[in-house]
């Protein structure tokens, strides 16, 4: 945290020297609530029911405590002043939390990469399981999701949103300790559900596994992101609230609504780690699929999005092809999205209307995605030319193309006669990897590429070559997992159907497991580029933050003097 | 039960698809009005126009 004054630059112009330095109401009303939240931890710690409960709360408590400690020396080391808002007529822009989440998304990237390949390998070879119960698969695979969706991407979302919205608002973001307060408390978020699901804390919801005390504290910080976000949008003084903004308070608002609805529940006892939902059997399975399809729909997608919108023209230098069709497509694309839930609970108890519903809204969804992928493609035009050298875009373009792809399959999937085939088998794997590696991490890396740069004032990129390398490590990684997996799935589902003349199932289930073995073997490998291929990426970064000798390697082409007028 | 149901979806299948319809309709005058044409064309190079 220490970092973020130093980053706050010199005094401000025009500000007295002499100010008093005083504990502002943030730092000390923060520390205090640190103090007692380590209080209220250790006592809970004292009486918990099991060990695993017994090690949140201390862990809890050790880091209020650094809390604690750290927001106090900061205020000791500080300057009297606060860092001005703007210096020089200029925008201060805050760009200290949004370096630690660029840094996170690394990190959480690799390591959530690397558990799906231990899963994948688990898949083909159970004996990998080791049988014991901390490398299960059901336990590491919610770590392997969490740890992609919400680790690598929610860094990479809310590392984004707060540098886009202090750029395209021309302001500095809200809040002296708050957007501290969000980056590193949802990654304390991140390490409690993931330590616990390890050691088998979970509430067994699909992609909302943590349990209550994990989803009060990820409320707090979430409100918090809501809040510095909102305020930063507020202070702008530009007057267009750009549509990537729009994107950016879509996803946030949404997935505070979600997360409340889905995690209404009771804890059995302040010293239990174990809660029940108020919801009950089909209603609990409407809401959890609710939330589940919006967390694809407002985290995994119109996140990114925003994300698209400003990377892409920035990249490519060029406007947003249609601005008026980037307003239709955020409207159109929020009003639909939001009842396509049904459609993960075709032919089971909900009601057939219900069915029907979300299967005809994620059919309509079509449009919005589709208009939002041929604006993001059509940025480029008068720069297509750029995909030849640049492969940063490349990287961006090619994951609005692969959203395309899988914005396509998602509604053909939705239809119940097709969903007849598909659902359960692997053909959902493939679909949900085309969009998460495909669309979501592409588009991260791109923004990724683009940001280390710009927040550690580097001209350029530590080597482009490493990112052809990286892109097309990938992409092969990801062309061998979909195709295993469609073919593993359509396999799978055709099996499970056979008949034979006397009306027996041709099959039994083990056969069609086994029938697997070389799709899963396939898709291992599959994972194990992908993962390389985030490697090659993280060292370029570290060097690229290492050497600040590549300002001086500027190649012509790189030039700005060189390109042409517009 | 099933009168509150029946009343519930009634108000929705009616009202409720009028309002998201008029709603939208809204959307697509702001975004569509040739007024705005200038307005849109400074957005869409906002991220291109900061310093």
């Amino acid at each position: 945290m220490p970092q973020a004054a130093m980053g706050a630059a010199p005094d401000p112009v025009g500000v007295p020297r002499q100010i008093q330095k005083s504990l502002t109401f943030g730092e000390g009303g923060l520390a205090a609530t640190f103090v007692l939240l380590a209080l209220s931890s250790l006592t809970v710690a004292s009486g918990a029911e099991t060990a695993a409960y017994a090690f949140h709360a201390y862990l809890t408590a050790l880091a209020s405590i650094a809390a604690v400690f750290v927001i106090i020396n900061h205020h000791v080391e500080r300057p009297a002043a606060l860092p001005a808002r703007e210096i020089d007529g200029r925008p201060n822009y805050n760009v200290g939390p949004v370096k630690f989440a660029t840094v996170a998304a690394v990190f959480w990237g690799i390591a959530g990469f690397l558990v799906g390949v231990i899963i994948a390998f688990q898949l083909a070879f159970p004996a990998l399981n080791f049988d014991l119960p901390w490398t299960a698969f059901g336990r590491l695979r919610p770590l392997h999701t969490s740890a992609v969706i919400f680790a690598f991407g929610g860094n990479v979302l809310i590392g984004t949103s707060f540098y886009v919205v202090q750029r395209t608002c021309h302001a500095r973001l809200v809040g002296y300790l708050a957007p501290w307060f969000v980056v590193l408390g949802y990654n304390f978020f991140i390490v409690v559900a993931g330590t616990g699901y390890l050691l088998g804390i979970t509430q067994g919801k699909e992609y909302a596994e943590p349990e209550w005390y994990a989803d009060l504290w990820l409320t707090v910080v979430w409100v918090t992101y809501l809040l510095v976000f909102l305020g930063t949008i507020w202070r702008r003084r530009e007057p267009h609230i750009y549509v990537a903004n729009w994107f950016y308070l879509a996803f946030i608002v949404t997935i505070a609504v979600l997360h409340l609805g889905n995690n209404a529940a009771v804890p059995v006892s302040i010293y239990s780690p174990k809660s029940y939902i108020v919801w009950s059997g089909v209603q609990d399975a409407m809401v959890q699929w609710w939330y589940g399809h919006n967390a694809v729909g407002f985290f995994l997608t119109a996140g990114f999005l925003a994300i698209m919108y400003y990377f892409i023209p920035k990249r490519a230098e060029r406007p947003v092809y249609s601005y008026r069709l980037s307003i239709v497509h955020f409207w159109a694309l929020i009003f639909i999205y939001i009842w396509a839930g049904p459609h993960h609970l075709h032919y089971t108890a909900l009601p057939d209307w219900a069915q029907t519903l979300g299967m005809t809204f994620s059919i309509i969804l079509w449009m919005p995605s589709w208009g939002g992928m041929i604006n993001g493609l059509m940025t480029l035009s008068g720069a297509w030319d750029k995909l030849r050298t640049d492969p940063v875009l490349r990287m961006l373009v090619v994951s609005v193309a692969f959203y395309g792809m899988s914005t396509f399959e998602g509604p053909m999937m939705s239809v119940k006669s097709v969903n007849s085939l598909s659902h359960y088998t692997d053909w959902t794997i493939g679909h949900v990897h085309s969009g998460a590696l495909g669309w979501v991490a592409y588009v991260s890396f791109g923004a990724i590429y683009c940001l280390v740069p710009w927040l550690w004032n580097r001209r350029q990129l530590y080597s482009l070559k490493l990112v052809n390398w990286h892109f097309w490590i990938s992409t092969l990684g990801i062309v061998f997992y979909i195709s295993a997996m469609w073919v593993a799935g359509i396999l799978q589902g055709l099996m499970w159907r056979a008949y034979t003349s006397l009306g027996f199932l041709e099959y039994s289930f083990i056969e069609t497991v086994e029938a697997m073995h070389p799709f899963y073997v396939i898709r291992a490998i599959g994972g194990v580029l992908f993962l390389l291929g985030a490697l090659i990426m993280a060292f370029n970064l570290w060097m690229t933050v290492r050497s600040p000798d590549v300002e001086a390697a500027v190649s012509p082409a790189q030039n700005p003097a060189l390109l042409p007028a517009e | 039960m099933n009168e509150t149901y029946s009343a519930l979806a009634a108000f929705a299948q009616t009202w409720g698809l009028l309002y998201f319809v008029a709603l939208f309709a809204c959307v697509l005058a702001y975004a569509l009005s040739p007024r705005r044409g200038q307005e849109f064309d400074a957005a869409a190079r906002l991220p291109l126009s900061e310093d």
